[in-house]
């Protein structure tokens, strides 16, 4: 179990590496970021897990019950927030580039034209 | 280097970062097996010490109340930069509204997402005060609700048009809210160090455990990140589709490919 | 309950892989909506309500909608 919890925010991290280095679009390599992004919310709320127990809110629940830690789930909702304004800030920069050059094409970034 | 090249190039590098990757979650904890103790303390000690009874938010606003302040403000300043880059440049003007995607004919808007839109806002603004206010008590706060409340704005404009959506507010009336959210989490800390002693402490009453008005100051903190939040994705989504209905070039810029 | 975080991490993989797979913005903008949910469900699992609430209206609502904003934009074209 531990594998397929970590196992899965690894192979998120290198599919989306993945999707970034070998892109032909600069929106799908935008999306991709925020894929490598989700690798680290699974990795952080899979180490704060505890089999068995209840969510760190004790509304109704006596205080003492078992529950799963709440601060990797703080630092995760950190993480969504700021994801979420990265990928705003890349979508917008997208937009602008492809206005004054007219393409999307991430090699022509460097201004080198690529051929297979 | 061409594609083929950057491509091998990467699966051995990535094999590299697995094999890492590998040696280091392994000296994990194990799933389901948790042994950090701070937050076996914070779940012990956030009910009877600060009367939260919902522990993320205790850390997000109280316990760690500062890097919450970091984050508003890395928000405050991703929505700055994405008006500023999407903004009318010196070579763009506005025009009248007109959809982005030329030589499709667009059909207008049906009746039946006309109503269904214009029925949901009123719940959505409900419920994202809601979730909003009851931060302190139950899942959610001031980011989850801050972002529903812009998806009831967001709705207006699906049900209806641009100009709907526009003539609704002020930009200048969003653009103070999100200021005021801003600062207000600043102020509400400086309150905190004249009549506590130390910055973003938590200084209002604290009140009865599962009360809308315990848990001291940080029910002030989320309606003003609340409010932050909620202006800023107005901000964001105002701005994207100012530049994709209104913004038209007024004339080529130079070098510009086509 | 075990079984059902499984297969939530297994969906999340999948459809996290189909994204990257998936070339055309469009149809990216849709799938990552469904993995902003899948990853809300997984959360839920996982005993992470906040943190669950925060991806949904983010990765289904937020995300998808700047993606779809800034295709319209682009397939506008220059004018």
């Amino acid at each position: 179990m531990s594998v397929l919890a970590y196992g899965v925010a690894g192979w998120l991290l290198l599919v989306g590496l993945w999707g970034i280095v070998n892109s032909r679009n600069l929106v799908h390599q935008v999306i991709c970021v925020s894929v490598v992004q989700a690798a680290t919310y699974v990795l952080l709320v899979a180490v704060g897990y505890r089999a068995g127990a209840v969510a760190p809110v004790f509304a109704g629940v006596r205080v003492g019950t078992v529950a799963v830690d709440p601060v990797v789930q703080a630092l995760c909702l950190t993480d969504v927030v700021v994801g979420t304004t990265v990928t705003a800030l890349l979508l917008a920069l997208v937009v602008q580039w492809h206005k004054r050059t007219g393409s999307l094409d991430p090699d022509q970034l460097t201004g080198r034209d690529e051929s297979d | 280097m061409t594609r083929r090249t950057r491509q091998r190039l990467f699966l051995a590098a990535a094999a590299v970062v697995a094999a890492v990757l590998a040696g280091g979650l392994a000296g994990l904890p194990s799933f389901g097996h948790a042994t950090a103790q701070d937050g076996r303390i914070l779940d012990a000690v956030s009910v009877p010490e600060r009367h939260i009874t919902d522990v993320v938010t205790a850390v997000n606003f109280d316990y760690r109340g500062v890097d919450t302040m970091g984050e508003e403000f890395i928000f405050f300043a991703a929505v700055a930069g994405v008006i500023l880059l999407l903004g009318a440049q010196p070579d763009e003007a506005p025009g009248h509204v007109a959809d982005a995607a030329t030589g499709r004919w667009v059909p207008p808007t049906s009746d039946a997402v006309r109503v269904l839109g214009l029925a949901l806002v009123g719940p959505t603004v409900l419920f994202a005060l809601y979730v909003i206010a009851h931060g302190h008590l139950t899942p959610g706060g001031g980011f989850q609700g801050g972002v529903v409340l812009a998806t009831a704005v967001l709705l207006v404009y699906l049900a209806g048009e641009y100009q709907h959506l526009h003539g609704l507010y002020p930009d200048r009336a969003i653009e103070g809210v999100e200021a005021f959210g801003a600062a207000g989490y600043v102020v509400i800390g400086l309150a905190g160090l004249a009549l506590s002693g130390s910055f973003l402490a938590n200084w209002a009453p604290l009140g009865t455990v599962g009360h809308l008005n315990s848990a001291g100051s940080v029910p002030l903190l989320n309606v003003v990140v609340g409010a932050e939040i909620a202006a800023g994705f107005v901000l964001l989504l105002s701005a994207f589709l100012h530049q994709t209905l209104i913004l038209r070039r007024a004339r080529a810029a130079p070098g510009a490919g086509r | 309950m075990t079984a059902f975080v499984a297969l939530a991490l297994v969906l999340v993989a999948v459809v996290g892989t189909l994204v990257v797979v998936i070339q055309d913005p469009l149809r990216q903008a849709l799938t990552v909506s469904l993995f902003g949910i899948l990853l809300g469900i997984l959360f839920f699992a996982v005993q992470a309500p906040d943190v669950a609430l925060s991806e949904i209206v983010v990765g289904a609502v937020a995300l998808p909608l700047m993606i779809l904003l800034a295709l319209a934009k682009i397939r506008g074209g220059t004018r």
